[in-house]
């Protein structure tokens, strides 16, 4: 079968599609962006994590057919858009690096959309900046066998503060 | 052998800087070993044995080759005759021989993953099946006593268990836990004329390109092994492992097409190791006051039948208390199972459970501090060997532990605290783990367009290898880190040790720091461009002069709920030392990261035999548990200042692995306090606490 | 997998009929258990029909004073409704005790309630499972045995179901909403779902083609006051060891009425009747909450391996009435 879908707001189209296939099977082997990981294959570990019409799922356990027309945000498409070599990492991805929450950087795809959705729906809703349970509590299904989580807890805040700060001040963060 | 980065003004290293290769992983791009992008590739999937002994009679493929896209179904009749290196686990497919279940005893290469899965399920398999055996106990009457590791025996402890006022006479138990790095195993493998090529998730690019010239009787020259980015090992992609051979069996079979391979989580769980189960008999005697007069641990792990693996739990027993008999003793249970392997800390991680909660059971005893405890069986030189400590900085730990996380206002009476109800305990526990050296790295330094390119196969797991081997390199050098241009995760770099053993950092630098003083030697400070120097990894005579190892304290709070066991661990606190820190980020990453594997290791992970079937049923992260995020609540982890002038030039000991030395020893004797169960067995659930 | 087709519906009535009218071909909801079971060779369909889009996903009163949820409406939003957090909070803690965010996003309602167990012998297609091949045999008992039951199961059978969901619709006595090829039907939560006895493979009532469309509330004012105790091995991301949903109608220190139900013990989303008759018309001391799990713990029956079980839920009942008759008094 066909598919088309959107990809970080670009329209792909994926040809010869089994319907059993993942959407990030056909991400990471079709469509040439493998930033979504495979790690569990069972929505276990959230590594594949992508925003499906605003919403994040794992991509892992969405069927290609599925996505026929929808939008998809993957980690690839969450840097400034521009010219791929001189984007600007977004204040999420900045303050992963900032804050030591990457090692390996397996999980960190997936933790970064998922922290991405948190941030917008609280600071990018006019709400404050989220706790360490909310954090915890909407991470949870991103599993790290590296860092032991504290580090990522940091990052989170960090990016929620400065784009609450942006946001309140209006200047760069 | 100090001082030798003395004559660079040392900017670099203990600078807490970014990660590296931090950008490339949060924009996706850094690549690893599946997402190379090369052209028209096929995809492998293994045929499993689904009996635990037997050969294989015959295998029906006419339904698996039916299915479109399918383009061979390899098995031990077509595939290539291996070298044999003595290495039984990567004889694959050379023979029909069942040895534990889930055994790769073929694989199907198609034009797409879903097809070659497929394929797999309608390949019928008639066994001969064997009978089997994979139940682990200390009670079997086959034991045996491996080579490497004879009984170590000091004084007479049985004497002075018999005489001593105060005795402590346990057994505890730790399960088989998987590595379980996030990244699956995954090679691509492509067959050319020129040679084989491997694009590997490995923790030693060098190491998986002699072994396989080896196995495929290939000039180690025409094997070429890429990995720039590796999603985590913890010693599961240390060793070599099956897949990777099948990978390039079936490569050859399909001579420049890519072929890929990555595994599944339930294949992590058959076919790339595990950390052996053990039962570990620990025995003490003690004067009242706590002073060990005898210290003993009885090891029993287990092993495949076919290659020989042995958890080491009884090494730690060597290093860590004074004490003037001692017996240190490993016995293996040959099981039809697959080989145990490497996984953090092998042996010290478990070897530090039984010792250091008898260690706590002593304390309670005696009715001495546990911190104080082990003060007062603090050795001034290394007990087993003798040989002085080139650092040693365990009492510093306790003490700064002990200081930091509040444990002097503690009331040693367990059960006395609830809140909420929830029962509440504190608890203590050592670390240690030896600071070793790996032979066999060379590093090319190179000035060219105004920058050094520094360049050593060196394996990047996550532990920051690209990031402190570029500020060693810009110390070494003499130059800011901007004016260092790193290359690792290629075997047509200079060779490198593998990524094991907390070996990394420590040969890699030196070696890198040799390879600097020759550049500098030779080319002075004003190098022409082009100018080119290597070296190797210099010797150190105090390796045999000294015992050398890094230390830790670790500290725990642990609630135990008093409806229904559930057990938390609001708090941990490890204090380190570990030498000179070469990047306070990255170390504090790893610090913590070996922590809480610890506490995922006292609380969850069991990997579960079903011993009719001979494999881990509970093979995936819904059914084994790793430490989630809401697990974890206030961790932190310090170091202290140490200087050791003798273990390397860079005064550093490492640290990946120290981490997770301990952690669940200061769980369980927290739990202890918490409620007055003393728990032996890992992992500790709430069964435990129910009443 | 064997390839299969996969076709989007248009319209509830065309999708049953299509669906029933192939024994081979599956509903997709969320896909968050069927598509694992896919890859996991579980389940073998030659077609797939998505119904995602043709249910209704939102919530509404009724005019009886119940409400009507959507079965195509998602877990987390079902979990963040206000209805729902003021009238069945327990339903919302339950939702949000379960699975992960992203897990969420993509479960609904009625996908929900017909995910299969999880069982490590059901998932893993080379070993027998008479759920998953009847007759087969069932490796479970003398097994790994942590997440199985102690109620009601049979000797074909020690799955437990795995939805936090549906411990709390079934405490709230929802109605499940069917749509077959004969028309619309109703349901009871509570008689949903079945025990195994000697048909294991069968998990609910339904009939080849069923389609659950909503799930309805009835009007239960002291159900505002309800909640939903998890206890797992994990802190957060881990199915149910045992679980309680309850709520309890208590007036001049006597419990008038008690809704209450256990997950993690059964096949099924275990309705405690026992303990609810228990409680009614007692005065809530602790030895009447003790007395109220125990006898409805009376039968239960662990296997080697959950001996712990019938403890641990007596204990997680008796905290959770406890909490729950401590916040009345306190209100």
């Amino acid at each position: 079968m066909r598919v088309s879908f959107e990809v970080n707001g670009h329209e792909v189209t994926a040809d010869n599609v089994w319907p059993g296939e993942s959407l990030l099977y056909v991400l990471r082997e079709r469509l040439g962006l493998p930033g979504s990981k495979n790690a569990c294959e069972q929505g276990e570990c959230g590594s594949c994590t992508v925003y499906l019409d605003g919403v994040t799922v794992c991509s892992c356990l969405v069927a290609a057919g599925q996505a026929q027309g929808r939008a998809v945000r993957t980690v690839e498409g969450l840097a400034e858009s521009g010219d791929l070599a001189e984007r600007r990492l977004s204040p999420v991805q900045e303050a992963f690096v900032e804050a030591g929450a990457v090692q390996c950087g397996f999980c960190t795809p997936g933790l970064l959309v998922q922290t991405d959705d948190l941030i917008e729906r609280t600071v990018g809703q006019g709400g404050g900046v989220p706790d360490e349970a909310e954090i915890r509590e909407h991470l949870a299904g991103n599993l790290c066998r590296c860092t032991g989580y504290e580090k990522i807890i940091d990052a989170v805040r960090l990016a929620a503060e400065r784009t609450a700060a942006q946001r309140d001040g209006g200047g760069p963060a | 052998m100090s001082g030798l980065l003395e004559n660079t003004s040392t900017r670099a290293i203990g600078a807490d800087i970014g990660r590296v290769d931090g950008p490339a992983k949060v924009t996706g791009t850094a690549t690893y070993a599946f997402e190379h992008q090369l052209n028209a590739p096929a995809y492998l999937h293994p045929i499993q044995a689904t009996v635990v002994r037997g050969r294989v009679r015959e295998f029906d493929t006419r339904d698996a080759e039916a299915v479109p896209g399918v383009l061979t179904v390899l098995t031990h009749d077509n595939a290539a005759r291996l070298a044999d290196i003595g290495d039984a686990e990567l004889a694959v497919l050379q023979s029909d021989e069942v040895a534990h279940r889930g055994q790769v005893i073929g694989a199907v290469l198609a034009e797409t993953p879903e097809a070659a899965r497929q394929a797999v399920r309608l390949v019928r398999v008639h066994y001969e099946e064997r009978s089997h055996d994979v139940r682990f106990s200390a009670a079997r009457t086959d034991l045996y006593t491996p080579g490497e590791a004879e009984d170590d025996e000091q004084g007479d402890l049985a004497g002075a268990m018999a005489s001593a006022p105060v005795t402590v006479d346990h057994t505890y138990t730790t399960p088989m836990e998987h590595n379980n790095p996030m990244e699956p195993h995954s090679t691509i493998a492509v067959w050319e004329d020129a040679g084989l090529t491997l694009y590997e998730s490995t923790q030693g690019v060098h190491s998986v390109r002699s072994t396989m010239a080896e196995l495929f009787g290939l000039d180690p020259e025409r094997v070429r092994v890429i990995a720039p980015h590796v999603g985590g090992g913890f010693g599961s992609k240390g060793p070599l492992h099956p897949p990777v051979v099948l990978a390039a069996l079936a490569a050859r079979l399909l001579p420049g097409r890519p072929v890929k391979l990555a595994l599944t989580r339930q294949q992590m769980f058959d076919l790339v190791g595990y950390r052996s189960p053990t039962i570990q008999r620990v025995r003490l005697a003690a004067e009242p006051d706590g002073r060990l007069t005898g210290i003993g641990i009885d090891v029993t792990a287990q092993t495949a039948r076919f290659k020989e693996f042995l958890e080491q739990a009884g090494k730690p027993t060597e290093v860590m208390y004074a004490a003037p008999n001692r017996r240190i003793t490993h016995r293996l249970a040959a099981l039809d199972v697959a080989p145990p392997t490497w996984m953090r800390a092998p042996g010290e991680c478990p070897g530090m459970f039984g010792p250091e909660v008898a260690m706590d059971e002593l304390a309670v005893a005696c009715g001495v501090d546990p911190v104080e405890l082990r003060v007062r069986n603090e050795p001034g030189t290394e007990p087993a060997s003798g040989r002085p400590f080139s650092s040693r900085n365990l009492v510093a730990c306790l003490r700064e532990g002990a200081r930091r996380f509040g444990w002097q206002d503690r009331d040693p009476e367990p059960r006395r605290r609830m809140e909420d109800g929830w029962l509440v305990g504190t608890g203590v526990a050592a670390s240690t783990y030896p600071t070793g050296q790996m032979p066999g790295s060379v590093a090319a330094v190179r000035f060219e367009d105004g920058h050094y390119h520094v360049r050593i196969g060196a394996a990047d797991i996550g532990t920051g290898a690209w990031t402190v081997l570029t500020q060693i390199a810009a110390d070494a050098l003499g130059v800011p880190v901007t004016a260092v241009r790193l290359r690792i995760g290629d075997s047509s770099l200079p060779s490198a040790s593998l990524a094991g053993g907390s070996t990394g950092t420590v040969s890699w630098g030196s070696t890198i720091v040799a390879a600097a003083q020759a550049f500098r030697e030779r080319h002075g400070t004003a190098p022409a461009d082009g100018a080119e120097a290597r070296a190797g990894l210099p010797d150190n005579p105090n390796r045999e002069r000294y015992a050398m190892h890094a230390f830790g304290a670790q500290f725990a709070e642990v609630r135990v709920h008093a409806d229904t066991g559930e057990v938390r661990v609001p708090r941990l606190l490890g204090v380190f030392a570990a030498g000179r820190i070469v990047n306070p980020r990255t170390a504090r990453s790893q610090f913590i990261g070996g922590m809480t594997m610890g506490l995922s290791m006292a609380l969850h992970e069991d990997s579960v035999v079903d011993p009719r079937f001979g494999c881990v049923v509970n093979h995936d992260l819904a059914e084994y548990h790793i430490a989630a995020n809401a697990d974890v609540v206030d961790l932190q982890a310090h170091w202290i200042d140490e200087a050791d002038p003798y273990v390397n030039p860079l005064g550093a000991k490492g640290i990946g692995e120290i981490g997770i030395v301990g952690t669940a020893a200061a769980i369980v004797n927290a739990a202890y306090h918490a409620t007055g169960v003393r728990v032996r067995e890992l992992p500790m659930t709430l069964e435990h606490f129910l009443a | 997998m064997n390839p299969f087709d996969y076709r989007r519906a248009e319209d509830a009535a065309g999708a049953v009929a299509t669906v029933a009218a192939d024994p081979r071909a599956m509903f997709l909801g969320g896909g968050t258990n069927l598509v694992d079971h896919l890859k996991l060779g579980i389940v073998d369909p030659d077609l797939l029909v998505d119904v995602t889009r043709l249910l209704p996903d939102g919530v509404e009163p009724l005019p009886d004073g119940g409400v009507r949820i959507g079965a195509g409406m998602r877990n987390s939003d079902l979990a963040a409704d206000p209805l729902i957090r003021r009238r069945y909070p327990v339903l919302s803690q339950a939702l949000l005790s379960g699975a992960s965010g992203q897990l969420r996003n993509a479960a609904t309602t009625g996908g929900n309630l017909l995910q299969r167990t999880r069982c490590v012998y059901f998932q893993d297609v080379t070993m027998a499972c008479n759920k998953r091949r009847p007759g087969s045999g069932c490796s479970a008992f003398g097994g790994y045995t942590r997440y199985h039951a102690i109620l009601g199961a049979s000797e074909h059978c020690i799955a437990t179901h795995p939805s936090d969901m549906a411990v709390a619709l079934s405490a709230l006595d929802a109605t499940v909403v069917v749509q077959g090829t004969d028309g619309e039907r109703r349901v009871a939560m509570t008689e949903l779902h079945r025990l195994p006895g000697d048909a294991p493979e069968r998990d609910t009532v339904l009939r080849h083609g069923d389609l659950i469309t909503a799930v309805e509330l009835p009007d239960l004012p002291f159900a505002a006051r309800s909640r939903y105790r998890k206890v797992r091995d994990r802190a957060s991301y881990a199915f149910a060891l045992v679980s309680v949903a309850a709520a309890v109608d208590l007036s001049d220190g006597v419990i008038r009425e008690a809704r209450i139900a256990l997950g993690g013990v059964a096949h099924k989303p275990w309705r405690a009747t026992r303990a609810e008759a228990e409680l009614r018309g007692a005065r809530p001391t602790e030895e009447t909450l003790r007395a109220a799990a125990e006898a409805e713990l009376a039968e239960a029956r662990p296997v080697e391996g959950n001996e712990f079980k019938p403890t641990l839920a007596r204990n997680t009942l008796v905290a959770t009435l406890r909490d729950l008759v401590e916040e009345e008094r306190t209100r």
